[in-house]
C-alpha cells in the first residue's frame, strides 16, 4: 500500500530523498524549476533504475518490467501520441502490461472512458481532439491500466481553468477510491487546494513534506522560490498573492 | 473496415497468382496448360518466381510498418538501419571475388553481410535501447556499406564484374529458382514472425520511449527484436533480389488508414499488402512490351516516387 523513496539519489538531480507515500491520497511534488520534481517522479515510477524506491516495502527493481507496469501507471509531461489513433485505440494502450482477456481489457477500457467522461468521444481521431479533451485521453490512458498508483508529470499543463478544475476533481475522486494519485505541480495554490500532502523539492533536496499549507508555508515559499507571498481566503480555495520584487534571487 | 483487411487483401493475392502464373512473354492457356513447354515454363520459371515475388513483398512490407513505428515516423524505411546495404555490399563482393559462379555464394554473401550489419548494429547501439543512437548509427553503417559498394565498384577487376554488379544492385527477379526459394522463404517467415512478436512493443512506443517503458516494454528487448526482425527479412530478401525500394515506405503509407493505426495492427496487413505490391509489380515487369526485361527495382522506384511526391504535395498544407 506504500510507494516510498530511501535516501534516493541521482547524480546532479536528487540528493538523499526519503519519504513514504500512501495510497488513497493525492500528493503534489512542487518546486522551483530544476529542482528535480520530474526526476523524482521517474524514480518512483521504477525508470530510472528502481534501487532505493520500495513498492509495498519491496525494491522495485526486484519486479518484472510488466509487474511493474501493472502497479504503476505513468503519464509523461510531454504526452506524445506518434500516430492519429482514436481516443479508443489510445486508451487501450493503457492494458498492454495485462494479459487478462479481452473481456477483462473492454471492461477496464470502459471504465477509464467513463470516469473521464469521453464517451461521446470514443471515436474521434487525437489530432482533433481540443488539448484539455487530449490531457483527458491520456490519463484515461493510465487508468485503463487499473495499476493503484497514477503518477503525473504536470497533467495540468496547457488545460483552461475549467478542465484544470475538472481533471482535479476526478483525480481527487480517483484517489477517493484507492488509487495512490502523484502529480507534479507548478500552481501551489492548486497544490495547496487538492492535494492532501505536498512534497517540496528544492536543488535535489527534499525540503519540506506535510500537509500543504504546512509544507508551503510563506518561510518556505520565500526561501525556495524567493518570492515573497501571502496566502488569501478560505481552505480550499486559497489563492496565492505575491508581492512584486525588482529582481528574482538566483 | 479494420477486420475486414486482411480477408480483402488475402483474397486479392488469390486473384493475382493465378494471372501472374499465366502472364508473360508466353501467355498460358489455362485451359490447356499441357501443352508445348508450358508446364515447363509454370513449373520451373513462373511458380519460383512469383513465390519470391510474395516472399520478398511479404517481409519488405512488414519491416517498413514496423520500422516506422519503432521510429514513430512514416518516413522510416527498411534501408535506413544499414542491413540493406550491409547485404548489398555482401552481394557485391561475392562478384568481385568472383565467387557469385557458385550458385550458393552469393546469397551466402549477402546474408553474411546483412548479419554483419546487424552485429555492428547491436555492438555500437549497445543494450540501452536508446532510439535516437540506434538511428543514428544504422545510418552511419549505411553510409560506410555505401561507400565500400562503391569502393568495389571502382576497383572492380574487370568491366564485365562491374556491370553485373550494377545489374544486379538494380534489383530483379528475373532468371531466379526454387533455390533461391528455400534461402529466402523460410528466413522472411522467421523474420515476419519476430516482427509480430515486437508489435505489442511498438504500440506502446506510440506514446514516446518512457511511457513506452512505463507500460514494461524493455527497449533492449524491443531493439533486439528489431534487429532480429528486419535482419531476416530484408537481409534475404536482398540476396535473393537485389535492392527493392519503395516497397517497404509505400505500403505501410497506403495500408495505416484500414487500420486503427497502431503499429502492431500493421504488420500483418503490410506483409500481404507487400506481397501482393511486389507480385502485381513484377508481373508487369514481365508484360511491358520493352527490348529487354524492365527491373523490378527501376519499376517500383518509377512507380514509388511519383506517388509519393503526389501524397507530399497533398500533405503539404497540413505539415507547414
Amino acid at each position: 500500500m506504500t510507494l516510498a523513496a530511501q535516501d534516493l539519489s541521482l547524480p546532479g538531480r536528487l540528493s538523499g530523498v526519503s519519504m513514504e507515500l500512501h495510497r488513497g491520497a493525492v500528493t503534489a511534488i512542487c518546486g522551483p524549476n530544476g529542482a528535480g520534481k520530474s526526476s523524482l517522479l521517474r524514480c518512483l515510477a521504477g525508470l530510472m533504475g528502481g534501487r532505493n524506491v520500495l513498492l509495498d516495502g519491496l525494491p522495485l527493481e526486484l519486479r518484472s518490467a510488466r509487474e511493474r507496469a501493472c502497479e504503476i501507471g505513468y503519464l509523461p509531461q510531454e504526452g506524445e501520441v506518434a500516430w492519429d489513433l482514436t481516443v479508443e485505440t489510445l486508451v487501450s494502450l493503457g492494458r498492454l502490461p495485462w494479459r487478462s482477456g479481452a473481456e477483462a481489457d473492454r471492461i477496464a477500457i470502459d471504465a477509464a472512458i467513463a470516469t473521464l467522461s469521453l464517451e461521446t468521444l470514443r471515436q474521434r481521431r487525437v489530432s482533433q481532439l481540443s488539448g484539455g479533451e487530449r490531457a483527458r485521453a491520456l490519463i484515461a490512458r493510465v487508468i485503463a491500466g487499473t495499476s493503484r498508483w497514477l503518477l503525473a508529470d504536470e497533467p495540468l499543463a496547457n488545460l483552461d481553468l475549467g478542465y484544470q478544475q475538472t481533471l482535479l476533481g476526478q483525480l481527487r475522486a480517483l484517489a477517493g477510491q484507492g488509487l495512490g494519485v502523484v502529480l507534479v505541480l507548478h500552481d501551489l495554490a492548486q497544490a495547496a487546494n487538492f492535494a492532501d500532502r505536498v512534497l517540496v523539492l528544492d536543488r535535489g533536496r527534499l525540503v519540506a513534506d506535510a500537509p500543504p499549507l504546512e509544507a508551503l508555508g510563506e518561510a518556505t515559499i520565500e526561501r525556495v522560490w524567493g518570492v515573497r507571498a501571502r496566502w488569501l481566503g478560505e481552505p480550499g480555495q486559497r489563492a496565492l498573492a505575491v508581492e512584486p520584487t525588482s529582481a528574482r534571487a538566483p | 473496415m479494420t477486420r475486414r483487411l486482411n480477408p480483402l487483401l488475402i483474397a486479392a493475392l488469390l486473384l493475382a497468382v493465378p494471372f501472374s502464373l499465366l502472364a508473360g512473354r508466353v501467355w498460358i492457356d489455362p485451359f490447356d496448360p499441357g501443352s508445348g513447354n508450358a508446364l515447363a515454363i509454370l513449373a520451373e520459371l513462373r511458380a519460383p518466381r512469383i513465390v519470391l515475388a510474395l516472399t520478398i513483398g511479404a517481409g519488405l512490407g512488414a519491416a517498413g510498418a514496423a520500422m516506422q513505428g519503432y521510429l514513430r515516423n512514416p518516413l522510416a524505411d527498411p534501408g535506413l538501419f544499414g542491413i540493406a546495404p550491409g547485404a548489398a555490399l555482401g552481394a557485391v563482393l561475392s562478384f568481385w571475388s568472383g565467387y557469385a559462379a557458385q550458385p550458393w555464394a552469393l546469397p551466402l554473401f549477402a546474408l553474411t553481410g546483412a548479419a554483419g550489419a546487424m552485429t555492428l548494429l547491436a555492438l555500437v547501439a549497445g543494450r540501452g535501447g536508446s532510439v535516437i543512437l540506434f538511428t543514428l548509427t544504422g545510418m552511419m553503417i549505411s553510409s560506410l556499406a555505401g561507400a565500400l559498394t562503391s569502393l568495389a565498384l571502382s576497383l572492380a577487376p574487370n568491366p564485365f564484374a562491374m556491370s553485373e554488379i550494377v545489374t544486379w544492385l538494380m534489383g530483379a527477379l528475373t532468371d531466379r529458382s526454387w533455390h533461391e526459394v528455400w534461402i529466402a522463404a523460410p528466413l522472411t517467415l522467421a523474420g515476419i514472425g519476430v516482427l509480430a512478436l515486437a508489435g505489442p512493443g511498438l504500440d506502446a512506443m506510440t506514446l514516446g520511449e518512457e511511457a513506452a517503458r512505463s507500460l514494461g516494454v524493455r527497449p533492449g528487448r524491443l531493439q533486439a527484436l528489431m534487429i532480429l526482425g528486419v535482419g531476416l527479412t530484408v537481409g534475404s530478401g536482398v540476396a535473393v533480389a537485389g535492392i527493392v525500394g519503395f516497397v517497404g515506405l509505400m505500403v505501410p503509407h497506403l495500408l495505416r488508414p484500414f487500420t486503427d493505426r497502431r503499429p502492431g495492427a500493421l504488420i500483418v496487413p503490410s506483409a500481404l499488402g507487400g506481397a501482393l505490391l511486389v507480385l502485381v509489380a513484377d508481373s508487369l515487369c514481365r508484360l511491358l512490351p520493352l527490348q529487354g526485361e524492365l527491373r523490378l527495382g527501376i519499376a517500383l522506384s518509377l512507380l514509388g516516387a511519383p506517388f509519393f511526391l503526389a501524397l507530399l504535395a497533398g500533405m503539404r498544407g497540413r505539415l507547414a
